[in-house]
């Protein structure tokens, strides 16, 4: 069995895994971040989206063997600063992002990712970004709602992790 | 699911991953972005014996100017190929077209190369691959290097003219010269979905005559097509709205669509002539 390192959320881990378990198994069950849920078998709903290397990936589509080495950041890690919650989980909170709240981990990853590489998207550009991540409950205004309200509060406190 | 189990090769260098390849035995896949790997293996619809992993192979990541050419390593991912200044000068439609791949999650795994060996006919790039021409660049340990044209490589469906034991190394496009247009025309139900039909055209006119015209046809039948009839009609002739209009009503010659519960063989024959005027026409009037 192949024998990996990973950075998870700030912390190092080694663990031998069998080549195909899925990232996001590797996650939930052997370091118990049950913060990241799996969606759907098909890589569609996005539910289960982390960064990897600082990019998002849906870790249902990536083997725990490819994340040897490399870092990874879940829903988990945002407020590793002990600051509370990331900008982002406030603003979900308060713009009434959610309702069932089973995508929100993964909007606010693919989000996050969005607003790394545009820290100020236009509602459009909100909706491309988060065109990999299905929700069934809210119709989709208040995330993006919540997304521009997060980057004007992240512009503001320079925040970008 | 949980996928099933296969041995996990991962080789450091081409080399050795061409050396790998044919030990791995004939059911082995190799394995590059897995975006679409990862979830067939998840819905028990394939089981190789063996995956050989690309992701460490740095060499077959990199995109190259090659004098009249640019190359594009197999693993270059849609993300890095999108946003490649040598893409966009000298391949904007296979930029255009890569950024409406999937979603920004996939386009971060999913590479060029993989997309051309997995050979969906849904998938975009090959009909863009069919469009511009381009020559696939493949090795192995038995035969060495070899290069096969876009139209030859295409072979069934999800089938290419790579043996088992030969790896897609990358892609050679011509950079185009003066006169040519560039469109890809996809219509497809949400965002993120497979294309329903796709069109992507390369026109070059010059004096106002269409000088070359290539068609490619995404998800009109297993394999990509050419829209050959479109082309013939268009060769030579002045590129008139009503010319235009004419020779697309063609584009569906030849083809036999597939009918799914996103759409009817005729509804894709319908699409495919609208899409081709569409595309032709935004080719033509930048």
């Amino acid at each position: 069995m192949p024998r990996i390192r990973v950075e998870v959320d700030g912390e190092t881990y080694e663990d031998d895994v069998e080549p195909r378990l899925l990232l996001v198994h590797y996650l939930r069950e052997r370091l118990g971040k049950v913060g990241t849920p799996v969606g759907c078998d098909t890589t569609n709903c996005g539910a289960c989206t982390v960064l990897l290397d600082g990019l998002s990936v849906k870790s249902c589509s990536v083997l725990a063997v490819q994340a040897d080495g490399l870092p990874v950041t879940t829903v988990e890690g945002l407020s590793l600063d002990g600051t509370g919650d990331h900008p982002l989980q406030q603003a979900f909170h308060r713009a009434h992002a959610l309702q069932c709240g089973y995508c929100t981990p993964g909007m606010i990853m693919a989000s996050l990712d969005l607003l790394r590489d545009n820290p100020d998207p236009s509602e459009q550009e909100v909706r491309e970004g988060l065109e990999g991540n299905l929700c069934r409950c809210t119709g989709y205004q208040n995330i993006v709602r919540a997304v521009r309200s997060a980057a004007t509060e992240m512009r503001g406190r320079e925040v970008t992790s | 699911m949980i996928p099933p189990t296969f041995e996990y090769l991962r080789p450091e260098s081409l080399d050795e991953a061409v050396r790998m390849l044919p030990d791995a035995g004939e059911d082995a896949k190799v394995l590059a972005g897995g975006q679409s790997l990862m979830p067939l293996l998840r819905l028990r619809l394939a089981y190789p014996d063996a995956l050989v992993d690309l992701d460490r192979v740095a060499e077959l990541r990199e995109i190259r100017d090659d004098g009249d050419a640019i190359v594009i390593g197999a693993t270059a991912t849609h993300h890095q190929v999108v946003r490649d200044p040598l893409v966009r000068e000298h391949a904007p439609l296979v930029a255009a077209a890569t950024a409406t791949v999937a979603d920004p999650a996939v386009r971060h795994r999913g590479t060029f190369g993989g997309s051309l060996a997995h050979a969906d006919p849904a998938g975009d790039l090959p009909a863009v691959a069919l469009a511009l021409d381009v020559v696939m660049l493949a090795r192995s340990a038995s035969g060495g290097d070899r290069e096969i044209p876009a139209r030859e490589f295409f072979v069934d469906w999800m089938t290419t003219a790579l043996e088992p034991d030969e790896l897609l190394t990358g892609v050679r496009i011509r950079k185009p010269g003066p006169g040519w247009g560039f469109h890809y025309e996809k219509f497809h139900r949400t965002a993120q979905a497979w294309a329903i039909v796709g069109v992507a055209c390369a026109v070059r006119r010059v004096q106002g005559a269409v000088e070359d015209v290539r068609i490619g046809l995404t998800n009109m039948g297993s394999v990509p097509l050419r829209a050959s009839a479109v082309e013939e009609r268009l060769g030579g002739g002045t590129l008139s709205d009503s010319a235009l209009r004419e020779a697309s009503e063609h584009a569906a010659e030849g083809t036999e669509p597939p009918a799914d519960l996103h759409g009817s063989a005729d509804y894709r024959r319908h699409l495919a002539r609208v899409l081709t005027r569409r595309a032709l026409t935004a080719a033509t009037t930048r």
